[in-house]
């Protein structure tokens, strides 16, 4: 229809209109998490990249599963999130031609400060989530099919815990808006510590435990396969991916604290 | 431009016929079928008590609405017309831009619209009135507002349904006397009152009915003085009250 | 908790501080949705008013649609607008998921429901006053249009606020459609969303006082206009 088509080019004009502001030699959307973006690490690494190589890099921040649909359906360059196991299948099914470790970051448990369920004397983090379990405190769960979600979903199953009863709410929310739940009802609630550390509205909530293992959090970078969505900008997400792995993008990664704390740790295999 | 002349061209106007018009609503007979002939530049006055059918006959003449039976045709190309109701429908603009509007729908070009506007104002009294909206203006003044479009239409035809049922006597000696001037200028005229004395003021030719049925038409003299039919004398004499 | 005060203070240093990361996101806010308006009007005026004036088989259906659509949750648009704007949706070779204009598209399907229903509903009122002197007047049903949508211009101008509101207040289809991406695509709504995800309330309500002082603003302005021009033509 020459008139749908006729609309669709004005929109399209408006668009440039909208977006005149973007002065690059191009830029990539960057499908990533929450966890990332709202701890403020794109912000102070995306600068030193863009600086370096005129690339401007747009952060749609999602959950993990959506951020995997987004790349699916090619609305994507690149990709960064922390789910090995998902991403080593999206590099299987043929959607990536390549993953890699970036940097860990970890999950802590949070709880109200006087801490019922006594997680703080715990020696690991099944026996935390056992003893809350077993006093029936509340615990918030992001509920969202999310990374974090699946973590904390793998960690009630090595504690023999099923997660279930009036304690346990799945809030289907993501983590800032758990957090704020959690808060207002005095609930236990696992993690990234990137988002707890950079969150404002803890009132009761205190951090109860941390440093196990089993709470590490590992995020990769994938390339997306050229083959799948010839359309995408695959020459400048392969620089944001390589940099990422580069001397200078793990010293950025390293580099960003919040509060005096390091958040992100670069792992990236030489 | 000239078009909207003062004096209506010498050209006469065809005859309007009604052929066996009836009007039904919701299986109601609203207007009996109807066969009538109107011909000639006069003043019709069309009578009769409410319900009669008056407003009906006058919407089937001017083509607001179309007869459930039978047809309601000019005998010749349809004249310009115009129409002015019991309660003015005036749009939401000032008393101007209301005259300019109705000169922009008649193909008057951008140029010409004001200054006949303005004149058509003074001509009707409303001079002063101009910027005013026309919504709120007095009953009068909208009914003098709504012929002054009607002038500059230049119709050939002019319905007039009740234009001063619900004026009062200064308004509608003023309304009277504009139906004068229209006639005067070339335009016939076809209009309904149930007001006999004005009936007897204006009128070349009269049509009464009744209950939704024809019951005469004559001129006016023969109607008010020797009237052919029995409901006829009952309605000048102020019996035929439904 | 934020107590208001807090929430008052820091809306009032952001405005008075201009800070320019809240310029910019106003200012895309205001362009955003007023496009959205502008060009929902241009569509929904005139369908509006078709609707009121003409009879056709299944235009009680479409009322009824129209009107459901009013209620039509925002995430639901944006959920379409993105299915049809990504790369494997039909209209994806545009390229226009995660800009602003993606994002005016949606508000467009959010709008231009309640501009057409509410029009439809103003003209057909005012046509039943109107219809027999234009009638006379010998206007096709196509020429009555612009003389009943431009005699009805006060209370569409309500009608068009309404719409201005909804886009201007509506977060869950921006999000989807525009990625809410820094200095791109994040619109005041989005950026109280992620104020709030980060726990900063003080500033999300501040930002949220923003837009309710802009949005008050605009509707103050289009009430001085409205009440003077009806006060002038009655």
């Amino acid at each position: 229809m020459p008139k749908a088509g006729l609309i669709l080019a004005a929109l399209g004009l408006m668009g440039l209109s909208l977006n005149a502001t973007a002065q690059s030699v191009g830029h990539i959307t960057l499908a990533s998490t929450t966890s990332t973006e709202n701890s403020g690490l794109f912000d102070a690494i995306i600068p030193a990249f863009t600086e370096a190589t005129g690339i401007e890099v747009r952060v749609v921040a999602v959950g993990t599963g959506q951020a995997f649909e987004i790349a699916r359906r090619g609305d994507a360059d690149a990709l960064l999130v922390h789910d090995t196991r998902g991403e080593e299948q999206f590099v299987a099914d043929g959607w990536a031609s390549e993953r890699a470790d970036v940097m860990v970051n970890d999950f802590v448990v949070v709880g109200p400060d006087d801490d019922p369920a006594g997680i703080r004397e715990a020696a690991d983090v099944t026996e935390a989530f056992a003893r809350i379990a077993e006093a029936q405190a509340s615990f918030a769960s992001r509920g969202d099919d999310s990374g974090t979600h699946r973590a904390e979903l793998r960690l009630w199953e090595s504690a023999g815990v099923e997660p279930d009863g009036a304690w346990y709410r799945e809030l289907g929310s993501g983590m800032g808006p758990t957090l704020n739940t959690a808060a207002a009802m005095d609930a236990y609630v696992m993690a990234d510590r990137a988002t707890w550390v950079a969150f404002d509205n803890r009132q009761n909530l205190a951090l109860l435990f941390e440093g196990d293992e089993a709470l590490f959090n590992q995020y990769g970078s994938l390339l997306l396969d050229p083959g799948r969505h010839p359309h995408l900008k695959h020459d400048l997400a392969e620089r944001w991916h390589r940099w990422l792995l580069s001397e200078e993008g793990q010293r950025a990664i390293a580099g960003f604290e919040v509060k005096g704390q390091q958040l992100f740790f670069p792992n990236a295999s030489r | 431009m000239t078009h909207v002349a003062h004096q209506l061209p010498e050209v006469a106007i065809p005859a309007l016929r009604f052929e066996g018009a009836s009007m039904v609503h919701r299986g109601q007979t609203l207007l009996q079928p109807l066969t009538l002939t109107l011909d000639g530049c006069r003043r019709t006055l069309v009578m009769g008590p409410n319900g009669a059918g008056k407003s009906l006959l006058m919407r089937l003449a001017h083509g607001l609405l179309l007869p459930s039976t039978g047809r309601v045709y000019w005998g010749g190309k349809p004249p310009r017309q115009a129409m002015v109701f019991q309660r003015p429908v005036l749009l939401k603009r000032s008393a101007l831009d209301n005259l300019t509007y109705a000169l922009a729908v008649s193909g008057t070009p951008w140029r010409a619209r004001k200054p006949l506007a303005r004149e058509a104002l003074v001509r009707f009294g409303l001079g002063l009135l101009e910027r005013r909206p026309a919504r709120v203006l007095s009953g009068g003044e909208q009914q003098r507002l709504a012929l002054a479009r009607a002038w500059l239409l230049a119709p050939e035809v002019l319905f007039l349904d009740e234009p001063t049922a619900a004026l009062d006597p200064a308004s509608m000696r003023a309304v009277e006397a504009a139906v004068l001037d229209f006639h005067a200028r070339g335009t016939r005229i076809l209009m309904t009152t149930h007001d006999l004395n004005q009936a007897k003021r204006l009128a070349d030719d009269v049509v009464l009915l009744h209950e939704g049925r024809l019951i005469e038409h004559s001129d006016a003299e023969r109607f008010f003085t020797t009237p052919a039919s029995p409901t006829t004398r009952a309605f000048i004499d102020g019996d035929l009250v439904w | 908790m934020p107590t208001a005060d807090n929430a008052f203070a820091t809306a009032l240093r952001l405005v008075l501080n201009l800070d320019p990361a809240l310029r910019e996101i106003v200012a895309l806010s205001l362009q955003i949705s007023l496009s959205a308006v502008a060009l929902a009007a241009l569509v929904a005026l005139p369908l509006g008013a078709a609707l009121a004036l003409w009879r056709f088989p299944g235009r009680g259906a479409v009322i009824v649609v129209l009107n459901a659509l009013m209620g039509l949750p925002p995430v639901v648009a944006g959920l379409t607008v993105y299915l049809l704007l990504s790369r494997a949706g039909p209209l994806g070779q545009f390229g226009l998921l995660f800009t602003p204009s993606a994002m005016v598209v949606a508000q467009v399907l959010l709008i231009l429901p309640i501009i057409a229903a509410l029009t439809r509903q103003q003209v057909e009122e005012l046509h039943a006053e109107y219809r027999e002197q234009l009638q006379s007047l010998g206007l096709s049903r196509l020429r009555r249009i612009p003389t009943l949508l431009w005699d009805a211009r006060f209370g569409l101008m309500t009608v068009i606020l309404a719409g201005f509101g909804r886009a201007s207040a509506e977060v869950g289809a921006v999000m989807i459609v525009g990625g809410n991406i820094d200095g791109v695509t994040r619109v005041m709504t989005t950026a109280i969303v992620l104020e709030t995800s980060k726990g900063n309330l003080p500033l999300a309500l501040g930002l949220g006082l923003v837009l309710l002082a802009l949005v008050t603003l605009i509707n103050g302005a289009a009430y001085v206009v409205g009440e003077t021009a009806r006060r002038r033509l009655g």
